[in-house]
């Protein structure tokens, strides 16, 4: 089945040369929650910018809903919110006029009900007569989400929704998403925090240079490029590794009391059972096992690193 | 594939822009008001009593129609000019490039509330020049269909100047050094008849002349020019402005830089 949004081929070059995207295709699944991933001006906000019809590209093609974005654009703008970077609002307009004003631009009637129902679930309902001007950051940018949602959007973008904000309101906006996804609406966002990736996506896309690197489901790509360190704590502290346990890759800490053991997930067989069975064999007792994945952090930087040698290895040729 | 106008779209611009006028409803209508008693008793009662009538009316009455023109063109160039420049100050523009509505359905909403803003005040002067002077209307119909398309061709001129604009200070740069001058010299306070001939001449290379011409025709039956010629001069700025706003629309001209 055809995804929600269609991208194929999508490149866009500025005026002076910059070339912000370079041949991105991908399909969105309708409900989904895809996070993009990027250093800053990677191309995640032109991708967004095209798709929504603030930046006209200057290759390929964008469907939403199967309507072109450029030749359809009234059907396919009509099933698209966006919560920009910025927050940019009214000042002297109230919260709920505010909302009222972009449900009219998208072609809907006035349906009070509905907007109550949306400020509500954003906390905003008791702010609804409050000029926007009167208003903290987190709440305007709450705003800019119940306005974004005025039309009942099929697919949401997200622009970096939660940079400046503090951690409970980054937990808050979080929930928030959340129940937009229960409700259906297909979720794209972008963001700096890997942690907002890790804890909302099912995809995850990474882009660097105006390239997709790639688009996975979150926990394909975890394990995919995620290794687990197994920290074994010893009973005894020991000088240096056995020499029968050389050669695996073992690590001892300066305690001496902990060993340190680097596995791939994806391996057949990790070597844990063996290892333990050798360390018995050797009259070590373990007191405790621990293991730690590595970070979307550590995957992202890993991807964004190997690209960036990448892209300078085809300049080089 | 859907490509009728999104009217609700159209609505929600005009309301918005409405209620910004209703909420500062005083200082929008006062200002005028108090301008135009002050040109009353400058033009009308110190310097009128000594220059009688003109072409027959007298110059009281004569210059209702200059001072209704002057308020239109200030009017309307300065609301649409404000009401899309704001936009783009706040960064709200965004809002009207990513939702479905197009050129026409922005300019109709924007230029339609300039439009009628400018000619609620100008009806409120005409009102209170009633209280000074005898004003008779000879062809009414006219009169608001004059008032409706200066009104409509200044709001689209004023909507050119909000969306080339990138300061305050430009935005009020064109309506000052340009839109003032030209009433001035367009024969608000007099007629072009009243100039010398090699004036008179210079006089009809200003297209605002045609305007209050028109008008002015409109209220005592008097006109500098031929009114077809104003009517068919209003028509061509209304075309030319709309063929701008198109193409700043198409190419994203100071919109999505």
């Amino acid at each position: 089945m055809a995804g929600i949004i269609q991208i194929d081929n999508l490149s866009k070059q500025y005026g002076g040369g910059t070339r912000a995207l370079s041949d991105v295709s991908m399909d969105i699944e309708e409900g989904e929650i895809i996070a993009l991933l990027g250093p800053n001006g990677a191309g995640k906000t032109t991708l967004i910018s095209i798709i929504c019809g603030l930046v006209v590209p200057t290759g390929g093609t964008v469907r939403v809903g199967g309507h072109d974005i450029r030749t359809d654009w009234r059907a396919a703008r009509r099933m698209i919110g966006l919560v920009p970077q910025e927050i940019a609002l009214e000042p002297f307009e109230t919260v709920m006029n505010c909302v009222r004003f972009t449900r009219g631009l998208y072609g809907e009637g006035r349906d009070d009900a509905y907007i109550e129902q949306v400020l509500r679930s954003l906390a905003l309902w008791d702010k609804r007569d409050a000029m926007t001007k009167e208003l903290s950051g987190g709440m305007k940018r709450r705003v800019l989400i119940a306005k974004a949602l005025a039309h009942r959007p099929k697919v949401l973008f997200l622009d970096e929704p939660t940079a400046g904000v503090d951690v409970a309101l980054r937990r808050e906006m979080w929930q928030v998403v959340e129940g937009m996804r229960k409700d259906g609406v297909t979720i794209i966002l972008t963001t700096h925090y890997l942690e907002e990736a890790e804890e909302m996506a099912d995809r995850i896309g990474v882009i660097n240079h105006g390239r997709l690197l790639l688009v996975k489901p979150k926990d394909e790509l975890m394990g995919e490029f995620g290794r687990k360190t197994l920290t074994i704590e010893l009973d005894t502290a020991l000088d240096a590794i056995p020499s029968a346990l050389a050669g695996r890759g073992l690590e001892l800490a300066q305690d001496g009391r902990h060993l340190r053991y680097d596995y791939d997930t994806r391996a057949d067989r990790t070597g844990i059972a063996r290892l333990l069975g050798d360390l018995a064999a050797q009259g070590i007792t373990v007191r405790d096992v621990s293991t730690k994945q590595s970070s979307l952090e550590e995957v992202f930087i890993s991807l964004v690193d190997d690209g960036d040698k990448n892209s300078a290895a085809e300049d080089a040729a | 594939m859907m490509t009728a106008i999104n009217w609700p779209g159209v609505w929600a611009i005009f309301h918005h822009e409405m209620m910004r006028f209703f909420r500062t409803i005083m200082q929008s209508l006062l200002s005028p008001v108090v301008s135009t008693t002050l040109y009353f008793v400058v033009f009308g009662a110190a310097i009128g009593g000594r220059i009688q009538s003109v072409e027959g009316v007298p110059y009281g009455a004569f210059i209702v129609p200059g001072l209704m023109m002057l308020t239109i063109l200030q009017q309307s160039v300065s609301n649409a000019s404000f009401g899309i420049y704001f936009p783009k100050f706040s960064g709200t523009i965004f809002e009207y490039l990513v939702s479905p509505v197009g050129w026409i359905e922005v300019t109709m909403g924007f230029v339609g509330a300039a439009a009628a803003k400018s000619m609620m005040i100008a009806l409120v002067i005409l009102l209170t020049s009633f209280f000074f002077v005898g004003v008779h209307i000879l062809h009414p119909f006219w009169m608001l269909a004059f008032l409706f398309l200066t009104a409509l061709g200044f709001s689209l001129l004023g909507f050119i100047i909000g969306l080339w604009a990138k300061s305050f200070e430009q935005l009020q740069l064109v309506p000052m050094m340009v839109i003032t001058p030209l009433v001035f010299l367009g024969g608000a306070f007099y007629s072009a008849s009243m100039l010398p001939p090699f004036w008179e001449g210079v006089a009809k290379l200003n297209p605002v002349l045609y305007l209050i011409s028109g008008f002015r025709w409109s209220f005592f039956g008097l006109a500098d020019v031929p009114v077809g010629v104003s009517l068919v001069a209003v028509a061509i700025m209304v075309g030319v402005c709309l063929a701008i706003i198109r193409w700043i629309f198409a190419t994203g001209w100071r919109l999505r830089e």
